[in-house]
């Protein structure tokens, strides 16, 4: 069963790099496939993982108003399903509602806490900035200066009330160089991950063809 | 009434939210734990929203003999496969994780390869449109091109076997100049942020609603 | 001229080939290459060594077959250098469809080092609902996991007996191909303080250094060139570290195709 499943996985790798070559049947096959089998996981997930041990199981666990306060989730998740009904669609607004308001009520508090209020902390460095050696010294003082005036003039080229003159368009040049140089590094890395990805795959088909 | 009892309960559940946070203790910590819970289980219920239309748009383009209408059988067998497979498994071994299990071989030898190819071909096209779109037409462009070279040499073993401070130039730009620039855009989205999760609790943001 | 010009305007499927042989042929032959250690991957890698015997480590798996090449030899490693160090692991994750991939590789390892489930580890599973899990975990892990993964009381495994929230966890590391490691430094590093650091994609790495520098994680294990030098570390380096050649010789050639292409257009460009 193993060396048929191993078969079937090399055959639809194949039928999926086929792709580059033309778009073609073998390629259509596997890309329904795909869409197919991975719709129908979901809802063998969210049985398995949501609705059974979270409200059905924990329904018979509980006693008293514990147990019977579970019906509102469960009133809520149908409510939700309503959507697929054209006439009670608007019926889903409510649950849409609950977890939007809760989405932003959290994160109203995480973004401030979690990230503005700490990278703001982190950029106001010492701008000279005293190691063990003189040469320490000036190279931590360097990044120290370019981090603040990086992030400063990034924020003054997003910065949009004003016209971008004087001041503020060198400032907003100054910006636009760091912005190239963090899309580059970004665009490196993303050329990394992407051949991880093939390194991935044709490992495994070249252990299937005997070939590594 | 359709639309402002929605409204109402964003705001209650985001204030709620908002206020717990400055005030973990009962009733409020209690109240928005149990609001968690229940946010888990709806959730739940939100993945499988896009079944409904799946199935019916693929059933109307077998139906309507569609261009490609073939595939939809594919498609549907797929799904059913998947449902089967899982609840099978689960009468057997009381779960449909467990590794010897037929869901779990058809998730081992389907949908795995078919997930890690799609994305293996991104390989491919981001060689070809690096190969065709990437010019040094301006000082910008140029800059752009600099960096990422650096980075994608700095980042393997052979960057250093070039030239030994290629590592040492590319750690310098990811964690000094890269990371100002991310820091710069992240804070502009994260403030944005924060002012939309106040638009949307204050009722002033209703797109959500459509 | 003539020349060039062709160099400007080579098929694609040329491309694509030249691409796959590049990749192939390092793995075929099994060349070799030494890897250099970064700074921010020693720093993960030092986080789990100075954790004292029975720590509780949280691991939040947050990847799928998308980027298991990148992540399966971190997750590997980061298990056998926990239960090397005889520590506790608690696995959950926030992408369902990639938990199962990590259960193969977590049944391998524990295997391998020997380790109990429910005493040296435990698969609590998955819930929807990202951040509000993240959240309501922090008061109460058993409010959302009241079962693991096989619908089994949590209470029934010594693991878990002392552990209830973020503040019985010494340590947490998300695996992520995308912005899981995010919400985890800022909903839950940031409210409740529990250490942190990232297993992340390439993709995903450079968005991470400014936590870096912040201080709100230790460190980073970024792509596959991060994941090798985990391997190393850890004393067993596996397909990271192997593919590394091929990573390489693939750069090489994207590089030459873009000097390639942008010499080929300059000189077209001279020409009209």
């Amino acid at each position: 069963m193993n060396l048929l499943g191993t078969w079937i996985a090399a055959g639809l790798t194949i039928a999926i790099l086929s792709f580059l070559y033309r778009d073609n049947p073998f390629y259509k096959f596997a890309e329904n496939l795909f869409v197919g089998v991975s719709a129908g996981y979901w809802v063998i997930y969210i049985w398995a993982f949501d609705v059974k041990p979270m409200l059905v199981d924990e329904f018979f666990r509980q006693a008293g108003a514990e147990k019977w306060i579970l019906v509102i989730p469960a009133i809520f998740g149908v409510m939700m399903i309503m959507r697929w009904f054209p006439g009670a669609a608007w019926i889903s607004r409510w649950p849409i509602s609950f977890t939007v308001g809760i989405a932003a009520g959290l994160a109203l508090t995480a973004q401030v806490q979690g990230y503005i209020i700490p990278q703001i902390q982190a950029t106001l460095l010492p701008l000279v900035s005293f190691g063990n050696s003189a040469s320490q010294t000036i190279k931590q003082s360097i990044n120290n200066i370019v981090i603040f005036v990086g992030v400063v003039c990034v924020l003054l080229f997003f910065y949009f009330s004003r016209e971008h003159k004087g001041t503020l368009k060198v400032g907003s040049k100054i910006g636009v160089v760091f912005l190239m140089i963090g899309f580059g590094a970004s665009f490196g890395y993303t050329v990394m991950a992407r051949i991880s990805l093939l390194i991935g795959r044709l490992t495994f088909l070249l252990d299937v063809f005997g070939i590594r | 009434m359709k639309r402002e009892i929605p409204i109402v309960i964003t705001f209650l559940t985001g204030v709620l939210c908002v206020v717990a946070f400055f005030v973990p203790h009962p009733p409020l910590g209690g109240l928005q734990q149990r609001f968690l819970i229940w946010y888990a289980i709806v959730a739940g219920f939100t993945m499988i929203l896009g079944l409904d239309s799946l199935v019916k748009y693929n059933i109307k383009k077998i139906r309507q003999r569609k261009q490609g209408w073939q595939y939809s059988y594919v498609l549907l067998f797929g799904l059913v496969l998947i449902l089967v497979t899982g609840f099978q498994s689960w009468f057997e071994y009381n779960t449909p994780f467990e590794l010897r299990s037929s869901f779990m071989y058809t998730y081992i030898h389907i949908i795995v390869p078919l997930q890690a190819t799609m994305f293996a071909l991104l390989a491919f096209f981001i060689s070809s449109a690096a190969y065709r779109a990437f010019r040094a037409r301006t000082f910008e462009a140029t800059l752009l091109l600099i960096a990422a070279a650096i980075v994608m040499l700095g980042r393997v073993p052979i960057g250093k076997m070039i030239w030994d401070k290629i590592p040492v130039l590319s750690d310098w730009l990811l964690n000094i100049p890269q990371l100002a620039a991310k820091r710069g855009i992240q804070i502009g989205v994260y403030l944005g942020g924060v002012v939309m999760s106040l638009r949307i609790i204050l009722g002033i943001e209703r797109t959500y609603l459509t | 001229m003539q020349l060039f010009d062709k160099f400007a305007n080579i098929d694609r499927r040329l491309i694509y080939l030249a691409v796959g042989l590049v990749v192939a042929i390092p793995i075929v032959l099994k060349i070799k290459m030494p890897i250099r250690i970064s700074s921010e991957v020693r720093s993960a890698y030092e986080t789990i060594e100075n954790l004292p015997q029975g720590s509780v480590v949280l691991a939040s798996i947050d990847y799928d077959a998308t980027s298991a090449p990148e992540m399966t030899p971190m997750f590997r490693s980061f298990l056998r250098q926990c239960f090397r160090k005889k520590l506790k692991v608690i696995y959950t994750g926030h992408i369902a469809i990639g938990l199962p991939l990590a259960q193969f590789d977590l049944d391998m390892i524990t295997q391998e080092c020997n380790a109990v489930y429910g005493e040296d580890y435990i698969n609590l599973g998955y819930r929807p609902g990202y951040t509000a899990v993240m959240i309501g975990m922090g008061r109460e892990i058993r409010d959302f996991f009241a079962v693991d993964y096989r619908g089994v009381s949590v209470d029934n495994f010594p693991i878990m007996t002392a552990v209830h929230n973020y503040s019985d966890i010494a340590l947490i590391v998300d695996f992520a191909h995308g912005q899981t490691a995010e919400y985890w430094i800022q909903y839950v590093v940031s409210r409740f303080g529990p250490r942190m650091f990232a297993c992340v994609t390439g993709v995903m790495a450079p968005s991470l250094y400014p936590y870096l520098q912040s201080g709100q994680i230790t460190g980073i294990i970024g792509g596959l060139q991060g994941a090798a030098e985990y391997e190393i570390l850890v004393g067993q380096p596996e397909t990271a570290a192997f593919g590394m050649p091929a990573q390489s010789m693939a750069h090489i050639l994207i590089l030459v195709f873009i000097v390639f292409g942008n010499i080929g257009y300059f000189l077209s460009r001279r020409k009209r």
